[in-house]
């Protein structure tokens, strides 16, 4: 019984000083690693990917944040080297018009075929 | 009357994203950015390969020169393939740069040993920041910049013939 103890309590020791090594990321890091996209994994944002570039961009992101960065600095940063394709949440602007547009557009028709269908507005 | 023109649009809406999705479906999913323009060079910050001396882009890069930026790895295979290409170009009238992505510093200098150094200096690049400052997509990597230290070119990928030949003909 006291074997068992000292291993439970051991193993408890060995668990906690294990989490508290892992640096966890702040809700601001995991928010950026979200809309970033991976450079190897092309369909996965960096949050989910542990490919090395991936884990790369992670500590320049921690690095920028600690060096005082805001989020938007960051994604500047990141938008400047790589381009508008590295942000999972891009801006609106020539090019990302139709992306941002089309989904309201097919919504408002749809909207429209329904309810054509549906006669709610005949009497 | 309206409800020919109804129909009308349903099908040119419904062929538009048709279209959109299918041009979509072509593509190749892997996507690897143009290069315009010529892009100013970020600055960015290493380790010197041999001697770990902190190293700032804006003091190794001189104005009015070449320069070859290659970002390699002893583990990367395709590097391995690309050496003969470098080891060509560093009798042309450039200078390169090696960038070592997150290597072991003896395997590393067994590479060197066994292949040849093409590289006038190399960064160490320990836990890849440099590669990210720069902009890189994977290892091999290489970056042509020219004589105003903007970007001409960025090979993603290892060199070969076709594009050994490019270098050349960029840096005439």
């Amino acid at each position: 019984m006291k074997k068992l103890i000292f291993f439970i309590t051991f193993f408890i020791i060995l668990s906690n000083n294990y989490l508290l090594a892992v640096d966890k990321p702040t809700e601001l890091e995991n928010k950026i690693f979200k809309n970033l996209r991976c450079l190897i994994c092309q369909g996965q944002s960096i949050y989910d990917s542990q490919s090395d570039f991936a884990e790369s961009m992670k500590i320049v992101v921690r690095k920028n944040l600690s060096n005082g960065m805001s989020e938007k600095d960051i994604y500047q940063f990141m938008k400047k080297n790589y381009g508008e394709w590295v942000l999972y949440n891009p801006e609106i602007n020539k090019g990302t018009y139709l992306l941002w547009g089309l989904p309201i557009i097919l919504f408002v028709v749809g909207g429209a075929i329904i309810i054509r269908k549906l006669g709610v507005f005949k009497k | 009357m309206k409800n020919k023109i109804f129909v009308t649009i349903s099908f040119v809406l419904f062929s538009f994203c048709f279209a959109v999705f299918y041009v979509g479906l072509q593509k190749p999913n892997i996507y690897t950015p143009k290069l315009d323009k010529q892009i100013e060079l970020p600055n960015f910050v290493g380790n010197d390969f041999f001697s770990g001396e902190k190293v700032i882009s804006d003091n190794l890069l001189k104005k009015n020169s070449y320069y070859i930026i290659n970002i390699w790895a002893s583990w990367c295979v395709p590097c391995r393939a690309e050496h003969s290409f470098l080891m060509a170009l560093n009798n042309k009238n450039l200078n390169l740069l090696g960038i070592n992505y997150k290597d072991n510093i003896s395997n590393a200098q067994s590479f060197l040993n066994e292949l040849g150094n093409p590289y006038s200096k190399i960064l160490s690049d320990k836990n890849g920041i440099t590669s990210i400052e720069l902009g890189a997509y994977g290892v091999p990597e290489t970056f042509i910049v020219n004589k105003e230290k903007k970007i001409i070119k960025k090979i993603i990928g290892p060199i070969d013939n076709e594009k050994f030949n490019e270098i050349l003909e960029l840096i005439k």
